[in-house]
């Protein structure tokens, strides 16, 4: 299973943490630190696994970002590289050529998104265009209430002047 | 997203931050004002909560603490609004891991979600707790997952959520499932249409297989089926390949799922598969695209666990190593890490040995490779692939490989390149100088065990001796050498520096002037060694050289008065002794050889290659053996653990060190009053039963058990325990009808019967006295594994009177703990009360089972590897014949098949194993005893289930480490008379063994 996914950019900033097993506080920070500098620091062309812990981290870097899942040492290595490449297309779509500032200006979408993609450090649905169809449907949902909250809240306003 | 300007504002705040001190700033600024915000509910709409609540979550993302404010999140969730939900299940599913208490709170609001109507709020509910759901959550939730993922009513969408939901709830607690109702239900999941759906039902089918395959055997030819379908492309929506690929998510899924039975029996599901699997491992072609090449080569690589776990025929295997050999050797690097790591894995089940070495340029090569990750893999293999063959040049590679590895690859390259010196070995001089080598290059890294080990080879070896101190003087008239080298060199220059005197540079004095340059650089634990080496010195040069003599006399006197007890006491000896003459020489003479003994370093390695191997597989099912553990810990209720313990901690020191360490539990017996009256009246009932009991008046205690469960309340308890509890309870371990417990007033006997994973136990009180014994209770504490029920014991039994108690037992899965009857009662104004263990134990729900070499072995082979098949080395033994022993396992019901093993000095056996969770189920077993040493031996246990086979492979483990009852004369507990003065942690220094002497 997946423990835990991790994006962090080339500068060691945490762009997005999900946590698949249970982790305190303290050593989230502990691991982002710890694996940050080992992953970082690892020049190109070399193969994409790193053996951290007792446990594999898959990564990838897709242009100043790089996406980390942590999985047991018998799991599928490729497997999970190319859930990797999965979610990223997913958010390619999304977004429509996703770029760094995307995920920190939006990060609660990359949030959603990834809920649709993993539960439990399983792979929820192979088909991107499934994805893409819920989490539209949910944008929908949030557009209607919004429309609907901004008529209340304008009654309460008036009413309240 | 417009709607945020709030959050957005802050984000753009926080990049534009010139330091991380002006990060900090804005962070606390933010989480002032959110602090305030909370504080004032009025004010706090809807909208700007959900605000708050995202920023927590971004600064909690940056790494700053967020201690406040949970309250908040979880609050969201019961929100009846979509968006102000979703926020609060997703931050709260973030910010808070499963043993949070606020997350017992949501509980029910998550429930109310989950059978409620709205699909998008079951999918949020099912999405958190498959995410961040605890034990709480699947005690309560998991039929209400079960039920949506096996409705009509449901969608795709929320059931493939359940499906992984379930899953979740299930590792958490693996009896949120109960195997019997699900197994249909599971198979017929696997007919699944939707792609989405199938994908999360066969993970949570590996979770289950993993646990328990033999429930889930029908589901098998529908993982066959799902390959088949994917393999020849048959209705698989476009929007489910990847890359060309039909779902290759799914495809190793499946395949995983297939590498937990332990075969396929069927002929035609068994011959669908293997056309499936030639298709894979002949048809996948290395392309371009990278993508299409990762998702291609997953499903290849669990292809070929899968082939190497079905061990097919041979035909499928060699294509297997091809294909491993071409990766190994391709530009890819994810590919040729992957071959490596493969290889290894192949080591261990097959025999393809000679194969593989011919590709070990190609492997040497990798551990020269830029990539850590890859080394890492090559070591892994070259250290698996060694034998006597190419022990050199692999050693010498590692050698090499070490002044260049980087630190955190040392210690592990060292340990290795030691024990393969060591195993495979040409010659004796080779083998010292990889170790002096060792030394020097990555002293740090070189255990006490290795440079001892050189010791006694070098001792036991005459014709290396003088090639070892020429060694030694070599290296320590380097600078700056390793501190361990000191020592080395020491030990040997001393015992055999006379053999040099010829050469320059050797005599004598030579050898100590050059030895005591290095004294004012080393730490105190080398000195004494040191000392030794100077008497030695002194000892060897007839005629006494009177400059020499001096210098080193100097030295002892000034150490005469030295703080450390061990160097003080060399000093002084030594200094006396040499005053001595003819005394001296026959003290100070050449060691004797050392017995010969296996290696520590090589028992170190088999452990670390006990726990390697289950790494190759492990995992998989290791949360049910692990979760066995911590349970099995915690509750050192009875008396097993410490006799477990006791020769892991004295495995290699000497027999008086191990009956010393037996008997001193001892100093705390309760006394036995051998006087005290014993009313038989039991006798009719129970009468040759209280005669089996061991008289309570010869009652030497068990030295293992005695002191571990005196468990009658020291409090509270005046009376005295008649007889041995713990020697009774071994007693009724091994047979069914007994006296469990007594004392002047009351007797306790037990009969069972036990039939399958039931038992039926009889308890008889029995009052001896002539006044009735009043408040009369008896209260079961079952342990998790076992359902027990005790009929109610009544308050009184009247005088000389005897009541029973029937207790229903079942057995509900494998385990070793064991169940505890707190019993107490009043005599006049005494409390008595006792905490008695139950002899409800592993082997009783065993049943003797006779197999023939037929019936034997292709089971044997059926259970290939961990989890299901362990391995073990066992050491500190009760040395015992091999007939005796093969008793001993009859008498716990584990049957020995004679003449099935060609080797006479092993033992075969199996036996049937009944449990709810498990059926009935074949255990087999294989002792493989040293007559040469009979105190050490290696077993392998094998079953159809994980936990069972590391249960019964402990509890054989206790058995034979300690044999309770009978043993009792092997270990004489006698005092420790003849302590030697030098402390017995230092028995393993070859220089305190020195010291030992005097």
């Amino acid at each position: 299973m997946i423990h835990f996914v991790l994006l962090v950019s080339r500068q060691g900033k945490v762009r997005l943490t999900k946590w698949y097993s249970p982790y305190t506080q303290k050593e989230r920070s502990k691991v982002i630190r710890e694996l940050s500098g080992v992953i970082l620091s690892r020049g190109p062309k070399l193969c994409n696994f790193v053996e951290w812990r007792g446990y594999k981290v898959v990564y990838k870097r897709y242009a100043s970002l790089y996406f980390c899942m942590c999985i047991d040492e018998d799991d599928n290595e490729l497997e999970v590289l190319e859930i990797i490449h999965h979610f990223v297309e997913i958010l390619d779509r999304y977004f429509g050529s996703v770029c760094e500032l995307d995920l920190i200006f939006h990060f609660h979408k990359a949030y959603y998104i990834l809920d649709e993609l993993l539960i439990a450090g399983e792979l929820q649905e192979s088909s991107k265009k499934t994805v893409a169809r819920i989490i539209s449907t949910q944008d929908q949902l949030v557009e209607a209430a919004k429309e609907e909250a901004g008529s209340i809240s304008n009654i309460i306003a008036q009413a309240t002047k | 997203m417009a709607g945020m300007r709030g959050l957005s504002v802050f984000i753009s705040d926080i990049r534009n931050c010139q330091n991380k001190e002006a990060e900090r700033l804005r962070v606390d600024k933010e989480l002032g004002n959110i602090r305030t915000c909370f504080k004032n509910e009025k004010v706090l709409t809807p909208y700007k909560k959900k605000k708050y609540v995202w920023k927590m979550l971004y600064i909690h993302m940056l790494g700053y603490d967020v201690d406040f404010g949970h309250m908040e999140a979880v609050s969201l969730i019961s929100a009846p609004k979509f968006p102000e939900k979703q926020v609060g299940y997703i931050v709260t599913s973030c910010l808070l891991n499963e043993n949070h208490d606020f997350l017992r709170l949501a509980i029910n609001t998550v429930r109310n979600d989950i059978i409620g109507r709205n699909e998008t709020f079951q999918c949020l509910a099912l999405t958190l707790v498959g995410n961040i759901g605890g034990r709480d959550f699947a005690e309560s939730l998991a039929p209400d997952v079960q039920k949506l993922l096996i409705s009509s009513s449901c969608r795709p969408l929320v059931r493939k959520k359940a499906a992984l939901c379930l899953l979740r709830l299930f590792r958490k607690n693996p009896d949120a499932i109960n195997a019997d109702g699900w197994a249909d239900r599971m198979a017929q999941l696997l007919d699944e249409r939707d792609l989405g759906v199938l994908t999360s039902s066969t993970s949570l089918l590996v979770a289950l297989v993993s646990n328990n395959h033999e429930a889930y055997s029908s589901c098998l030819p529908k993982c066959v089926n799902i390959l088949e379908r994917l393999a020849r492309n048959q209705d698989v929506p476009q929007e489910y390949t990847y890359y060309g690929i039909p779902s290759p998510w799914l495809q190793v899924k499946a395949m995983r799922a297939l590498q937990y039975f332990p075969t396929i029996e069927d002929p035609n599901t068994r011959k669908s598969l293997f056309e499936v699997l030639q298709r894979i491992l002949m048809g996948t072609d290395v392309v371009k695209n990278v993508n299409k090449n990762n998702a291609s080569h997953a499903v290849l690589f669990e292809a070929l666990s899968l082939v190497m776990h079905l061990d097919a025929e041979k035909e499928m295997m060699s294509q297997c190593v091809a294909l491993l050999g071409k990766f190994i050797s391709v530009r890819e690097p994810n590919i040729r890490y992957l071959g490596l790591e493969n290889m290894t894995r192949m080591l261990m089940v097959t025999d393809v040995q000679d194969i593989i070495k011919k590709h070990q340029s190609q492997i040497i090569t990798s551990l020269k490779d830029p990539d850590i990750s890859i080394r890492r893999r090559a070591l892994d293999l070259l250290y698996g692939m060694c034998d006597v063959s190419n022990a050199k040049d692999i050693v010498e590679e590692l050698l090499q490989y070490l002044s260049t590895a980087e630190f955190s690859m040392r210690e592990e390259l060292s340990l290795k390149a030691a024990i393969l010196a060591e195993k495979f070995a040409p010659d004796l001089s080779w083998y010292v100088d990889v170790i002096l080598q060792l030394i020097d290059k990555a002293g740090d890294f070189v255990s006490d065990d290795i440079w001892f080990r050189v010791v006694q080879f070098v001792t036991n070896n005459e014709d290396l001796q003088p090639y070892a101190a020429s060694k030694a003087r070599e290296y320590i008239d380097k600078i700056a050498i390793h501190e361990t080298m000191v020592k080395v060199s020491a030990y040997i220059l001393g015992e055999f520096g006379h053999l040099l005197a010829r050469q320059p540079g050797c005599s004598a004095s030579e050898l100590f002037s050059i030895l005591h340059e290095k004294l004012p650089t080393v730490s105190t634990p080398t000195i004494p060694i040191l000392l030794s080496t100077y008497a030695k010195l002194l000892m060897h040069t007839q005629p006494p050289d009177p400059e020499l003599q001096k210098k080193i006399f100097a030295v002892f006197k000034k150490y005469e008065s030295c703080i450390d007890v061990e160097i003080q006491q060399r000093a002084v000896e030594y200094l006396e002794l040499s005053k001595k003459g003819p005394t001296f020489m026959d003290v100070l003479a050449e060691m004797p050889k050392f017995p010969e003994r296996q290696s520590s370093l090589i028992k170190k390695a088999e452990d670390v290659e006990d726990t390697a191997d289950q790494s190759a597989i492990k995992l998989r099912a290791q949360q049910q053996p692990s979760n066995a553990l911590v349970l099995a810990e915690p509750q050192p209720v009875n008396g097993a653990p410490p006799a477990l313990k006791l020769p892991s901690v004295n495995g290699n020191t000497e027999p008086q060190s191990m009956a010393r360490a037996l008997s001193q539990p001892n100093g705390n017996l309760n006394n036995i009053d051998p006087q005290i009256p014993s009313p038989d009246l039991l006798s009719d009932l129970l009468g040759p039963l209280a005669i089996e009991a061991p008289p309570g008046a010869e009652g030497v205690p068990d030295e293992v058990d005695g002191s571990a469960i005196v468990p009658v309340g020291d409090q509270t308890n005046t009376v005295e325990v008649i007889g041995n509890n713990a020697e009774r309870f071994h007693a009724l371990c091994l047979k069914d009808s007994g006296v469990l417990y007594e004392d002047p007033y009351i007797q306790i006997g037990i009969k069972a019967e036990w039939r399958g994973h039931h038992g039926r136990l009889v308890l008889f009180l029995g009052n001896k006295s002539t006044s009735p014994l009043t408040s009369v209770q008896a209260l079961i504490l079952p342990p998790a594994h076992l359902k027990l029920e005790l009929s109610p014991v009544p308050d009184t039994i009247p005088p000389r009177a005897q009541v029973q108690s029937p207790l229903e037992v079942m057995n509900l899965r494998p385990s070793r703990d064991v169940a505890v009857l707190d019993f107490s009662y009043k005599f006049g104004a005494n409390v008595v009360s006792a905490k008695l263990r139950i002899p409800a134990v592993l082997n009783k729900f065993l049943q003797p089972l006779q197999l023939t070499s037929e019936e034997f072995f292709p089971q044997w082979r059926a259970i290939s590897g961990p989890p299901l098949k362990l391995q073990e080395v066992v050491r500190g033994v009760r040395p015992l014949a091999l007939p005796e022993m093969a008793n001993l396992f009859n008498s716990f019901r584990v049957t020995i098949c004679p003449g099935l093993d060609p080797n006479p000095n092993n033992l075969v056996a199996s036996t049937t194993f009944y449990s709810e969770s498990t059926g009935a189920m074949l255990c087999l077993a294989r002792i493989e005893t040293d007559p040469a040493d009979r105190t050490q031996l290696r077993m392998t246990v094998g079953s159809g289930d994980p936990t069972l086979t590391f249960e019964l492979k402990e509890f054989i483990k206790e058995q034979l480490v300690s044999i309770p009852v009978g043993s009792r004369a092997l270990v004489p507990a006698a005092p420790p008379v003849a302590q030697p003065p030098s402390p017995a942690a230092l028995a393993d220094d070859p220089g305190a063994l020195l010291a030992g002497l005097l």
